[in-house]
């Protein structure tokens, strides 16, 4: 836990507890563009669960969600709805790079693909795998627990984050 | 299929030959009844075989470009037609040169050519004449070049949105 040496007892209680909160409701967003999808829809249903993370009930509007997962190859074509989905979306937020091809491009060196999503929007976990295992995805989603907890959270005012 | 070789050239092939003569020439290809046919006739074969009765190739099954670079006619249009009433295929193959290729549309002919011909213009840049609207179909408006051409650098990039500046 960083602790800010600006900070006093109480706001570092709050924040710890606000993380606390935040960790274990996370609302994703499932960006599904290609067959990493069907891995994502094994891990969110009833075999792997993702309910047990807190992480389970898709929302598929961007604005009443907190985890943008991006499951699956991205275009240059795509790129621009992407950043759009990425900024209708409340701050605080965190973004998932599901599979080998959002993290890098995997084996799509070539004319269409985008080469890693970090190039486009800020990522905070990646999960590579073609696809990746579920239990692969429940780690990445344990991780981002632990970067959530970790975090600066302020009761007011956006996430101290200094990504925007 | 393996009997309808040029040895023994299928009925459909004599036909074509009988009718238009120079214009078609028979390919060695393994796949099936293939023949290079002229581009100022290609349209005209195309609709031929498929409105002369006892043919009936009413249906495109695929139609691609192809792109030979070092050879001298350096595209290629792959029309492969099918008969759903014989179950008989057919292939033509055009030649096109590299300055200005360009070949009369079939949309005229098979309405499913429209997306076809839209796929070859963006991927190789073949013009189809009378295509009622030849634009992009996978690549997005502001893509310059035709990026399956063997000569665009295969690691070329044109990303629409510029690169994030600021790294976590």
């Amino acid at each position: 836990m960083a602790v800010n040496q600006e900070s006093g007892f109480l706001t570092t209680k709050v924040s710890d507890f606000l993380g606390w909160c935040r960790k274990y409701s996370l609302f994703p967003y499932p960006f599904v563009t290609a067959c990493c999808g069907m891995e994502y829809m094994s891990v969110s249903s009833a075999h792997y669960d993702l309910d047990r993370f807190g992480a389970a009930w898709p929302r598929f509007s961007p604005r009443q969600a907190d985890l943008l997962m991006v499951v699956g190859t991205i275009s240059h074509k795509m790129a621009p709805v992407l950043q759009m989905v990425y900024a209708q979306m409340c701050e605080p937020k965190w973004v998932m790079a599901f599979g080998v091809c959002t993290c890098t491009g995997g084996f799509y060196n070539n004319y269409a693909t985008v080469q890693g999503i970090d190039t486009i929007v800020p990522v905070d976990i990646y999960v590579p795998g073609c696809p990746p295992r579920p239990e692969a995805v429940i780690d990445g989603i344990i991780k981002l627990q632990k970067k959530i907890q970790a975090d600066h959270h302020s009761m007011f005012g956006p996430k101290s984050d200094e990504r925007n | 299929m393996s009997e309808t070789k040029k040895n023994n050239p299928s009925p459909v092939l004599d036909q074509l030959i009988a009718r238009f003569g120079e214009a078609v020439q028979i390919a060695d290809a393994p796949h099936g009844d293939t023949v290079i046919v002229e581009p100022t006739k290609a349209a005209e074969i195309i609709g031929w075989l498929k409105n002369e009765p006892g043919l009936d190739f009413n249906m495109l099954m695929d139609l691609h470009g192809v792109d030979y670079l070092p050879r001298d006619p350096r595209f290629e249009v792959v029309y492969q037609l099918y008969s759903l009433k014989h179950n008989r295929r057919i292939w033509l193959r055009v030649q096109l040169g590299e300055l200005n290729p360009e070949i009369e549309s079939v949309v005229s002919l098979y309405l499913g050519a429209n997306w076809l011909e839209r796929e070859a213009w963006d991927m190789f840049g073949i013009v189809f004449s009378g295509h009622p609207d030849l634009r992009r179909i996978l690549m997005y408006e502001e893509f310059e070049g035709h990026p399956l051409r063997r000569d665009y650098p295969f690691n070329k990039r044109q990303p629409i949105c510029p690169p994030l500046t600021k790294h976590l």
